[in-house]
């Protein structure tokens, strides 16, 4: 401990022992690493937490934006399943859209992906090609067109008409409305394919050699070495478009304007035409919670049966 | 680059009997004849409305199907193009452009030091702020939105740009998420290097991690555009006055079925909106298609 005498014996070891602190500093170092996430942290908690928190609230009074909040306990619950029909028309149309877009979309996406996954020419043309709707397939672009394409005067009777079927109002039929929506969520198969096609490519060619050779056609290769090796992206995409199922807004909002007699009221339109329409603040924030809660649900659901058709290659020892 | 993989589907396909080439000739035929034809299929109604933007009042419900008119009605742009109230297009494309800028510069700029902080820096509560993030990316944005409104209203931000730009300073978690991945891809070493050579962390980040994540910078650059090019919901809330609208706003003001009366006009000024998204497409499609691929994500 006296070694203040002696400095050239204390050099030598202090270096590589300073240099191994100053190393273990850029690993471990709390103050920039929240210097470097304090944006997000910051937004975190000033656009997310804290509007969840006030939403919560809000969901127990009867806020108009006009007079002050009044806390109503749980009547915003109570009106929303007990006594609010279009409530239930909106649930109705959610689910409807939800299991037969998104498993729709996703057989095509699977589909297409199966046939372009192979090396011949033309290829990265077609999958560019089957990628464009899905960016354009939002925009207020593609709603116009499309509800001029399923219009009475639309390119789809006048296709029909060929055939001598005469012309009907497919967005105006409560029976047709909703099905003009899923049909444009089903063009835009395009990023789910995209996805797997990675996927794909990921799956190591001497299984489908060792099958060959096993005598294993097409048909049970597909079975028991495609869908098993490809569970892990297949639940992917089936957890995020069902979110984005349950959200959809703008073409039902532009398309059918939720109509007719409420068929397309989907929950996120609503919620708007609650929120920002009558400007129930209350209201609306309670009917948010609870969508918060269903997708929670059948995410979690989706999870906990994944695990009985989701193949992870680590378990294959 | 092309993985050399195919499908056992497709393999077994017909034409069993025939000499190998020939068997593939024909497979190949059949291939792209089904995959070609439901490409059309797929894209026509966008090309159809091109086509109709062209067609004058006499074609546009007569020669229905017809992609390219008897007649080019060039007149349907420039009548488009003044627009709604007396506010023009080139209002609303200004407001379009400063909006995906802006907003997209701010979303990833922010992004990209985030997902430096997550990816290279240990600190206490990095896995759970990172968990927290992630789990925002599931959150439906509805359960956030009413709150946000109220506050914006006492701020006096409803109709301005300012609801629509300044959360966008504090990152975006699909992006931090992308360039995380992105970053874990650099081999530590070279941080290390710099480290003992002196470099800050600031240097660091700015020298050896930006340089090198710059596809992931590309590739979060287009999807931001994209959302804020399409977007609809925000500047529906929250702008009111013409002068602000965007091109989306603007379009579906002026497409009210109600009282169109010039059709061609509003399919000229719908395909125009669609311009940018398919130059930023063909020119940067690589990253695209790259970024979907390692990161999965909706379009």
């Amino acid at each position: 401990m006296s070694s203040l005498v002696q400095p050239t014996t204390q050099d030598t070891p202090a270096a590589p022992m300073q240099r191994r602190a100053k190393k273990k500093s850029l690993r471990h170092d709390n103050r920039a690493g929240y210097l470097f996430i304090a944006p997000w942290l910051i937004g975190f908690f000033g656009f997310t937490l804290l509007p969840m928190a006030a939403s919560l609230v809000l969901a127990f009074t009867d806020y108009r934006l006009t007079a002050a909040p009044h806390f109503v306990g749980l009547d915003n619950f109570q009106t929303m399943f007990l006594q609010d029909p279009r409530y239930w028309k909106s649930v109705r149309a959610t689910f409807f859209y939800v299991f037969t877009a998104v498993p729709l979309r996703l057989i095509f996406a699977l589909g297409l992906a199966l046939l372009l996954n192979n090396t011949r020419r033309g290829i990265s043309a077609y999958r560019a090609a089957f990628y464009v709707p899905s960016i354009v397939g939002a925009s207020v672009a593609v709603a116009i067109m499309w509800r001029q394409l399923f219009g009475t005067e639309g390119i789809v009777n006048a296709l029909l008409w060929l055939f001598g079927i005469p012309p009907t109002s497919w967005i105006g039929n409560p029976n047709t409305g909703i099905w003009t929506l899923i049909l444009l969520a089903v063009w835009q198969f395009g990023s789910p394919m995209l996805i797997f096609l990675a996927g794909l490519k990921q799956i190591p060619q001497e299984l489908y050699e060792s099958a060959s050779i096993d005598g294993a056609n097409a048909w049970p290769q597909f079975i028991n070495i495609t869908i098993p090796m490809l569970s892990p992206v297949i639940l992917f995409n089936l957890v995020l478009q069902m979110i984005s199922g349950f959200l959809v807004f703008t073409q039902a909002f532009l398309i059918t304007e939720g109509g007719p007699l409420d068929t397309t009221l989907f929950y996120a339109l609503y919620l708007y035409q609650r929120a920002f329409v009558t400007f129930q603040m209350g209201y609306s924030s309670a009917m948010a919670w609870v969508l918060l809660l269903i997708i929670a649900v059948f995410t979690a659901l989706t999870f906990k049966f994944s695990s009985n058709w989701v193949f992870y290659e680590e378990k294959r020892d | 680059m092309e993985a050399t993989v195919s499908t056992p589907v497709l393999k077994a396909a017909t034409f069993e009997g025939m000499p190998k080439k020939k068997r593939d000739f024909f497979n190949s035929i059949v291939f792209h004849v089904l995959v070609g034809g439901f490409c059309i299929i797929m894209l026509y109604p966008i090309l159809w409305l091109f086509g109709s933007s062209l067609k004058g009042p006499a074609e546009i419900w007569t020669n229905v199907f017809a992609l390219i008119p008897k007649e080019f009605a060039w007149g349907n742009y420039p009548e488009g193009w003044k627009g709604i109230g007396g506010v023009s297009y080139t209002t609303f494309y200004l407001n379009s452009f400063m909006y995906a800028g802006l907003g997209t510069v701010f979303a990833v700029a922010t992004s990209a030091l985030v997902a430096y902080g997550f990816a290279r820096i240990r600190f206490f509560g990095n896995k759970f702020w990172f968990t927290c993030m992630i789990l925002t990316l599931m959150l439906p944005s509805q359960v956030q939105l009413i709150p946000q409104y109220i506050f914006y209203n006492q701020l006096g931000w409803v109709n301005t740009y300012l609801p629509l730009l300044v959360p966008r300073l504090f990152g975006q978690a699909f992006f931090i998420f992308l360039m995380m991945q992105f970053i874990r891809g650099i081999p530590r070493e070279l941080d290390e290097a710099a480290e003992i050579d002196g470099c800050s962390r600031i240097g660091i980040f700015f020298r050896i991690i930006l340089p090198l994540i710059w596809p992931a910078i590309i590739t979060s650059a287009i999807f931001s555009f994209y959302w804020t090019w399409e977007d609809f919901f925000q500047p529906l809330i929250y702008l009111n006055s013409p002068k602000l609208y965007t091109v989306s706003l603007a379009l579906r003001a002026s497409a009210d079925p109600n009282s169109v009366t010039n059709w061609g006009a509003i399919f000229a000024m719908s395909s125009l909106s669609l311009i940018p998204v398919f130059l930023v497409f063909i020119f940067f499609q690589r990253y695209l298609v790259q970024g979907i691929s390692t990161t999965g994500i909706k379009g």
